[in-house]
């Protein structure tokens, strides 16, 4: 067992974990955040997109113990009490998902993308978004809610 | 995933310490390959060596005017790193046409170098494959090869490195700094990778208990005439079926200097550098382009399924030589292709 202590969605969570469990699973099935997606466990989807100190990364591919000290954020803590972060809102705005299950990590991904300020058009919201798959195929309707939030806040 | 034990140290020489204390430890840097090959328990080390708070997350120049980058800068800080951009927008290219934003944040300099190959039957524990398990055989001879080697093959094994970045590397004849038990040295990157002969089990030429420290940059002027084109399946988060790193110097229209490296292809990034001069001195037309390309793959060597790689590859080469001569790099956002 290793103690590791994260500042997760704002608050202070600590843990005695084995050095073996993936930030998703710790997510999962050790503090019951389960807007946090499982669809390959192999970094190929997307699905499990979370944002640490800021920045997206696989949380499948990631042991937790490995980020001991880290913010994490996950879709849980993104929005405001009842106000929806802009990206949560866009996405309702513009029907950008079907079945829904691709969607939180879309979400915490887009949130990565802006925070990178490297996207300036939507041939590159598409690049840069390409890090996650979605089985429904609502790519249009997602990257418009991208581009959306993206003109508002330029 | 199977258990280990699992040390964090902080020094790089506790880390060389904690690697060679145990004969399958490994060291966890982004862990986008390593844990992946651990949930197939292709990869079953039972010591894990966490070396991401050892002190290698900078980038800086060196007195001769090239840089020096840290094992643990990730493929996205590095490429859009402003030295890197500026100086050798050839590799920030290469990085972003790999994986994906997600796993360039976490995927390390050091770790990249190391990933292993993408053949289907090495991450299949019950198959055949040399590299994984040497003597069992080699599943993707007369088997699933599209995306294998036409290059340096060898009867044992087939497979390729599956890198961006390292094509990139090449081209540039980046240098390899490398720590262990016996101390520092410093690999060329022409023999860091190695082709596969009959000891497919070893990838490089690193010993076990060394840590890549550094990669180091030679100062080059090759940031206007460059391009890298990446061919693959889909359009995006995929591997090359074929990618080219190419850049030149010219002077009166003339060749001054060029560099040819190709991924996805064989073993280790291809180059030739005896070819490369023939070209030295003349027009950057078509012509040249298409006598290079053709002697390049003179000697390649289809698999059944990848034979078509072969004319790609040729094709390939002239269009990213033909971008760079222009200093009309491909764009890794824009994907029709210039
Ligand atoms: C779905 C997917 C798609 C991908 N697509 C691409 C692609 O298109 N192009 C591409 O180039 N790559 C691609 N990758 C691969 C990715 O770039 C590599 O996995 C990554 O670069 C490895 O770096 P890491 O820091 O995560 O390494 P790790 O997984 O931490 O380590 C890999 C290996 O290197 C060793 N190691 C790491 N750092 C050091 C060091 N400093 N010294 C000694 N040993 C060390 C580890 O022990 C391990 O054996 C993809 C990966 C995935 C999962
Ligand atoms: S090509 Fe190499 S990696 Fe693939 S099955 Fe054959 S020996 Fe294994
Ligand atoms: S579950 Fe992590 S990328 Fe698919
Ligand atoms: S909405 Fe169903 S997978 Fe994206």
């Amino acid at each position: 067992m290793t103690q590791v202590q994260f500042t997760l969605n704002g608050h202070s969570t600590s843990a005695d974990i084995p050095p073996w469990v993936t930030l998703l699973d710790f997510l999962r099935e050790r503090v019951h955040l389960t807007g946090t997606k499982k669809g390959c466990d192999h970094g190929q989807c997307g699905a499990c997109t979370v944002l640490i100190d800021g920045k997206r990364f696989n949380s499948c591919l990631i042991l937790a113990v490995s980020r001991d000290g880290a913010e994490i954020t996950t879709v849980e803590g993104l929005a405001d009490g009842p106000i929806l972060h802009p990206v949560q809102q866009a996405f309702l705005d513009h029907d950008a998902f079907q079945c829904g299950y691709c969607t939180p990590g879309q979400i915490c991904s887009a949130i990565g993308l802006l925070n990178e300020g490297r996207a300036e058009s939507r041939e590159d919201i598409r690049e840069y978004m390409s890090g996650n798959l979605c089985r429904c195929g609502a790519y249009t309707h997602i990257a418009d809610a991208v581009e959306a939030v993206l003109e508002a806040s330029k | 995933m199977r258990p280990f034990d699992y040390v964090r140290p902080a020094t790089i020489g506790e880390a060389i310490a904690a690697l060679n204390a145990v004969p399958d430890a490994r060291a966890l840097a982004g862990g986008t390959n390593l844990v992946d090959l651990m949930k197939y328990e292709v990869a079953r080390p039972s010591r894990v060596v966490d070396i991401n708070r050892l002190p290698l997350h900078d980038i800086e120049e060196t007195a001769e005017g090239g840089v020096k980058i840290g094992a643990l800068v990730s493929n996205a800080d590095l490429a859009w790193h402003p030295l890197i951009e500026t100086r050798y927008p050839l590799l920030s290219s290469a990085l972003l046409a790999g994986a994906s934003p997600q796993l360039r944040n976490a995927a390390t300099t050091g770790g990249n170098l190391l990933q292993r190959t993408r053949c289907h039957y090495f991450y299949d524990t019950a198959t055949a494959c040399n590299k994984r398990e040497p003597g069992s055989g080699c599943g993707a001879i007369g088997g699933v090869n599209r995306n294998l080697a036409i290059l340096g093959a060898s009867d044992a094994c087939i497979a390729t490195h599956p890198s961006d970045m390292c094509v990139a590397l090449r081209a540039l004849d980046a240098r390899v700094h490398v720590e262990g038990p016996d101390g520092a040295r410093i690999i060329a990157f022409a023999d860091f990778h190695r082709l596969p002969e009959e000891t497919p089990q070893f990838d490089n030429t690193m010993r076990h208990g060394e840590l890549i420290t550094h990669i180091e940059l030679p100062a080059t002027r090759l940031d206007t005439h460059y391009s890298y084109l990446k061919l693959r399946d889909r359009l995006s988060y995929a591997f090359a079926l074929v990618s080219v790193a190419a850049a030149l110097t010219l002077e009166d229209d003339r060749i001054t200097d060029v560099r040819v490296a190709l991924g996805g292809v064989a073993h280790k990034p291809w180059r030739n550098e005896a070819l490369e001069a023939e070209m030295v001195g003349q027009m950057p037309d078509a012509a040249v382009f298409s006598r290079f390309a053709t002697a390049l793959l003179h000697d390649a060597k289809g698999q059944g399924q990848n034979d078509f790689k072969i004319d790609l590859a040729r094709r390939t080469v002239i269009r990213t030589l033909t971008q760079a001569a222009a200093a009309t790099p491909q764009p890794q956002t824009r994907k029709s292709i210039l």
